[in-house]
């Protein structure tokens, strides 16, 4: 089995070889193919420009792997201020030992992640480190977008505002923590991960303004919602019984006392909108397969500044926290 | 075969037209009381119940809850956890444990700390997975710190037997088990919380039955429920509780009657008396020495315990709480969460001083968290 050793990352022939026969044929393109020690790029407008790092065990889930989630994470990023995601740069961090045939079908993840934004990656890096450094591979990414609107921040939410869901939530954290602990599911349960930019792109296209945008991934909704009621000052009221979970996240929730709602996604946003445009914004939304189910989940107040505040079906209410520390099962 | 989804469940006993018609009840009953009811949610799984549902705020004043010592993370004085991070430290050992006990500090430092200057401490979702663990790591001592209520001592046994059909010879037990009875027994002989009844854990009850309640209505004249964790259970044996009074009764009644039995899981009651035995002492914290509160192994699996074999390492000074820390009057049924001088300033969640802030089923915790609004 051909695998990555330490001289693939050494700069020599072998590093050659490796970008040339692996980066540059999928993620070719002119920017990059010109091989000079950085890109040039003609931008003519207001940039977004962002980075992340991506380590996941497992690496290949339900639903997407390590590459997935690297191009999806910095796209969205982008995707969340309302920008347009351009040039990518991509840096690998790999151990050495890692098979080169998982290493293609991550760069091949990849490639096809990047069609859905129109993005490039333009300039890249990489490493291999000596086996035990590391746990398989780790990814950077970093992103430029071309912003397209503005006003979208979470310092601009108001009373007033609508909050809506993409869709239903926790399904990332819950997909890797089933496969981490070895939790057969009779179900289809798989991660969200998906590039978000086609459904922002209407939404900017449709007129529809936008006061805040975010996407839920670490710390879930929970930690969206309470950074959101902290930064614009506001309380942020949720009814319980709205909030969309599909069965299989929430039965792993119930065996082992965790909450949806701090699960992490990646491929799941959260608008806050004007009450007027609630209606519009579901309409764009389901003309979307990851957004068919979006749902308008709680609205903005002055009730308890700086709050979230979950309503139940019965009458009572209470603070949602922000998640804290790792997830541990409950004891019994 | 019946096509029963996880759901199925739980929802009906979450159904909101349940709670507020068992809400409504409630409120009617309670107005025939004679006295205050002040029940204890013997449970930390309860406490969390009536926080994160607000089932409070239906109900009326004249029914205050007082929370219970039961949470075994919390009961844990801080010498325990010293032993789990010196065993964590023996060389070439793995240190496994359940959920929240990696958070929990001792005197000095945590499992947590401990495992990000390189020790090995798992959290395992389930003991089972210590036979896998010890299985795949043959050249290592890998040491169970076994905690909780009757609930989990089954397990535990069950782990043991495990191990004895395997032949595994490098798997340890450190038996921190704990008992419900002589917890609750030491506060009412206290004498000090004004407790008239009481919520019984059903998962508890489940392995010992609702048995282990029985002399409390006879020796205190206090109403027992043994409830489930689910609205709609807690909200039911509150109802049951308040009923019991009016009526002037006092008995052990089952809220949970779809798995609680008076008499209990005899087989796993069997299967812990073959292991473990009473243990002469077990000092709780905040609450102090407990006789007979706690399960060790029998001496004829000493090679097993822990406690036996690494004993020279272990520390055996009682080491207590934090000045400011109020977790044991909390404990104790004397005092609320926000009583505490230090709760939600210099004690939250992220830098708890004292256990029932960093256990997930801890008072202050739930207060907290869930808050009241």
């Amino acid at each position: 089995m051909k695998t990555i050793q330490l001289s693939h990352g050494g700069g020599g022939e072998e590093t050659n070889d490796l970008i040339s026969d692996l980066f540059y044929k999928h993620f070719s393109n002119e920017i990059l193919l010109k091989a000079e020690d950085a890109a040039i790029l003609h931008i003519n407008e207001t940039i977004a420009f962002t980075t992340d790092s991506f380590t996941v065990s497992p690496i290949f889930f339900k639903g997407g792997d390590i590459g997935k989630l690297a191009i999806a994470g910095t796209v969205n990023d982008l995707a969340m201020m309302g920008a347009k995601p351009l040039y990518l740069s991509s840096s690998f961090i790999i151990e050495e030992g890692f098979s080169f045939k998982e290493l293609e079908r991550i760069v091949i993840t990849m490639k096809n992640e990047l069609a859905k934004s129109g993005a490039k990656i333009v300039c890249g890096d990489t490493k291999v480190v000596p086996k035990g450094s590391l746990d398989k591979i780790f990814i950077n990414t970093a992103g430029i977008g071309a912003l397209k609107t503005d006003g979208i921040s979470a310092h601009n939410i108001q009373e007033g505002d609508a909050i809506i869901v993409s869709r239903d939530f926790g399904r990332h954290g819950a997909t890797i923590l089933a496969a981490r602990e070895g939790i057969e599911l009779d179900s289809d349960l798989e991660s969200d991960c998906e590039t978000l930019w086609p459904a922002v792109e209407a939404l900017i296209n449709s007129g529809i303004k936008v006061n805040a945008l975010r996407d839920a991934t670490r710390g879930g909704l929970a930690a969206v919602l309470n950074e959101w009621a902290l930064s614009s000052n506001v309380c942020i009221e949720v009814e319980e019984e709205k909030l969309p979970v599909c069965d299989e996240v929430q039965g792993i929730c119930e065996m082992l006392g965790f909450e949806a709602y701090d699960f992490a996604n990646e491929g799941t946003f959260i608008l806050s909108v004007s009450k007027d445009d609630v209606e519009k914004v579901l309409d764009v939304l389901k003309e979307f397969d990851f957004s068919s189910n979006a749902t308008y989940i709680g609205s903005v107040t002055n009730e308890k500044p700086k709050k979230v505040i979950l309503h139940s079906a019965w009458g009572s209410r209470r603070y949602l926290e922000l998640p804290k520390g790792e997830l541990l099962p409950r004891i019994c | 075969m019946l096509n029963l989804k996880l759901k199925d469940l739980y929802s009906a006993f979450r159904d909101p037209k349940t709670i507020r018609a068992l809400a409504g009840e409630i409120n009617k009953e309670a107005l025939k009381l004679k006295e205050p009811l002040y029940i204890m949610e013997v449970c930390g799984g309860h406490t969390h119940t009536i926080m994160k549902y607000g089932l409070k705020q239906l109900l009326p004043r004249s029914i205050e809850f007082i929370h219970g010592p039961g949470c075994p993370v919390c009961i844990m004085p801080k010498e325990r956890i010293d032993h789990a991070i010196a065993l964590a430290n023996v060389e070439n050992a793995i240190l496994l444990t359940l959920g929240d006990m990696i958070r929990v500090p001792g005197s000095k430092t945590s499992l947590a700390e401990e495992r990000s200057h390189g020790c090995d401490i798992r959290a395992l979702y389930s003991p089972v997975d210590a036979i896998k663990v010890a299985e795949e790591n043959p050249d290592k001592k890998v040491i169970f710190f076994a905690i909780g209520f009757e609930t989990t001592t089954p397990m535990t046994a069950a782990l043991l037997q495990m191990v004895e059909k395997k032949k595994l010879t490098n798997l340890y037990f450190h038996i921190n088990h704990v008992l419900v009875p002589p917890a609750i027994e030491a506060i009412m002989q206290d004498g000090q919380a004004k407790i008239n009844a009481f919520i019984g854990p059903s998962h508890v009850s489940v392995i010992s039955g609702a048995k282990i309640y029985l002399p409390l209505p006879e020796k205190y004249n206090t109403p027992v429920s043994v409830s489930g964790f689910e609205p709609v259970d807690v909200m039911q044996a509150i109802l049951m509780i308040v009923k019991q009074k009016n009526e002037n009764r006092a008995e052990v009644e089952i809220q949970y009657s779809r798995a609680v039995s008076l008499e209990g899981n005899t087989k796993a009651q069997k299967l812990i008396e073959h292991y473990m035995q009473p243990r002469g002492h077990f000092r709780w914290r905040g609450i102090g020495d407990i006789a007979d509160s706690a399960l060790e192994l029998r001496e004829q699996y000493s090679k097993y315990d822990a406690e036996k074999v690494f004993a020279d390492i272990l520390p055996t000074e009682p080491i207590d709480d934090h000045k400011l820390c109020i977790c044991g009057t909390i404990l104790k049924g004397l005092a609320k969460p926000n009583d505490c001088k230090v709760f939600g300033t210099a004690c939250t969640p992220k830098t708890p001083l004292g256990s029932c802030m960093v256990s997930s089923e801890g008072a202050c915790n739930a207060y907290y968290r869930f808050g009241e609004i």
